[in-house]
């Protein structure tokens, strides 16, 4: 038996008794970046891929919900900041070695591109916009005539997004259950899964729904697989690891993990879209809205069970 | 140079001086500390080992506090401390979540705050008020690349340890065994 006790009578307010610095904005921070990070990841990849016409969702409507994702998002990252007004330190300077850094400048890029994306489309989905300024017009008309080399920036910027939402957790040694190096992965496939979820709902056209049913699919089948490994990997690990896992594994967040980011977020979606596959008719919003919320709330209980695991000593 | 601490765990009785020293040299806000005493007791009666320690940060070779501050305001200075600049620091927690030790934390101002192993006591030649207020006097300090210091002599003497060496942040703080 080991018992520790601060007899300086040690009480920090979210430190104490157990770290509790990053609020509800981190996860669903994580969770909106994921998102955009899919959507503008098939809006480029069907790009470069000449497949504009049989994917219109993909490429045109759906990347509409990108840009207010990431400034919802970047929005939530500054509410989390302690020292708001020093924001801007930030874009004074790049620090390799800091995961944090590199997704303040990959937003800082993928932003602004997200939106020049979407206005290049806006003609083609509401019929009889004007922008009313030559300018404009003839920027337009460049971003059109340069699609191919954006989707590649794009596609490039997403991954790169995606995989840092799981690497800005996973970088913290200090936190035995965020220190995996397949958050990283885990959090891209996430990340894709929501955003072909989100194009397969937005989608009118059967051929496209079916393809981004298949898709997630796939997606779903290999984040099961991370989370299997990453779970195994904790358990074939040191001791503060294997005390992470038993969080998920009998632990206080055993039945969240399992009911609502296993079941309801992934074999349940799955199930459906197999059953899809094989002919059966099943509203798309069903498995969508399923792979959203388990996405969110996968967030949010890593987020928050990462910080109750600490070192021991 | 390389300033590092050393506490004896043998000599030391928890009352926590040191604790409040710091608060009052610092300024340390009310509800917060940048040092204190954990007790740690192992085994059941009869058979029981009691370990006293006054703990801080660390002031890690390796500090993964300063690897990861996307600002810089995380840094190390002379002599290996590891310091804040609280105009640099945009109180994004990254640091916080990054030390094994939960030896930071965010001050009501909004930056994130620390041990500086007093820094400024270090530059005029002094040592930290935690070390100078001790009544055992169980904590050395000095520079580890002088064999003649205080802390140099006492670490080649006796038995120590640090906390959370598989943490692979090499710190800077040793306890007396």
């Amino acid at each position: 038996m080991k018992e520790e006790l601060f007899v300086s009578g040690r009480n920090i307010p979210n430190i104490d008794p157990h770290l509790n610095i990053w609020h509800w904005q981190i996860p669903l921070y994580l969770f909106l970046g994921g998102l955009a990070a899919g959507l503008i990841f098939f809006a480029g990849l069907y790009t470069i891929l000449n497949k504009e016409k049989e994917f219109p969702t993909a490429v045109k409507l759906a990347s509409f919900i990108a840009p207010p994702a990431l400034v919802i998002g970047l929005f939530m990252l500054f509410l989390d900041l302690k020292h708001k007004m020093y924001f801007w330190q930030l874009y004074t300077t790049f620090r390799i070695e800091s995961p944090m850094s590199w997704g303040a400048w990959t937003l800082m890029a993928i932003t602004p591109l997200s939106f020049i994306w979407s206005a290049s489309y806006l003609k083609e989905v509401v019929p009889g916009w004007d922008w009313k300024n030559k300018w404009l017009d003839r920027f337009e008309a460049w971003v059109i005539g340069h699609r191919k080399q954006l989707a590649w920036i794009q596609v490039v910027l997403a991954v790169i997004l995606g995989v840092y939402t799981g690497i800005l957790l996973s970088a913290f040694n200090a936190r035995p259950l965020w220190n995996t190096s397949i958050l990283g992965f885990l959090f891209l496939t996430s990340g894709l899964s929501t955003g072909a979820a989100t194009i397969m709902w937005m989608s009118k056209n059967h051929t496209e729904r079916k393809v981004f049913g298949r898709i997630d699919f796939l997606l779903i089948v290999i984040e099961l697989f991370f989370i299997t490994h990453m779970l195994m990997g904790f358990q074939a690990s040191t001791e503060v690891q294997i005390q992470a896992a038993s969080l998920f594994l009998g632990g206080d967040f055993t039945v969240s993990f399992w009911v609502f980011v296993i079941v309801l977020g992934l074999v349940f979606p799955g199930v459906l879209e197999v059953l899809e596959i094989r002919g059966y008719r099943i509203p798309v919003a069903i498995p969508a809205l399923c792979i959203l919320i388990g996405g969110l709330i996968f967030r949010f209980i890593m987020v928050e069970a990462g910080q109750v695991t600490r070192y021991l000593y | 140079m390389r300033y590092a601490m050393a506490i004896d765990t043998k000599k030391c009785v928890g009352c926590s001086d040191c604790v409040v020293a710091c608060q009052t040299e610092n300024n340390v806000p009310i509800g917060y500390c940048r040092d204190w005493v954990v007790e740690s007791v192992a085994g059941t009666y009869p058979l029981v080992e009691l370990e006293i320690r006054s703990e801080r940060c660390n002031h890690c070779d390796n500090a993964p506090c300063v690897r990861c501050c996307p600002t810089g305001a995380s840094h190390i200075v002379e002599g290996g401390v590891v310091m804040v600049t609280p105009n640099k620091c945009i109180g994004c927690g990254a640091c916080i979540q990054s030390c094994p030790y939960d030896a930071r934390y965010s001050h009501p101002d909004g930056y994130v705050d620390k041990c500086t192993f007093c820094y400024h006591r270090l530059v005029k030649g002094g040592r930290p008020a935690c070390v100078e207020v001790c009544p055992t006097r169980c904590m050395y300090f000095g520079d580890l690349d002088q064999p003649q210091s205080e802390v140099s002599q006492i670490l080649a003497r006796r038995k120590w340890k640090v906390l959370a060496p598989e943490a692979g942040t090499r710190p800077q703080v040793y306890f007396l065994v």
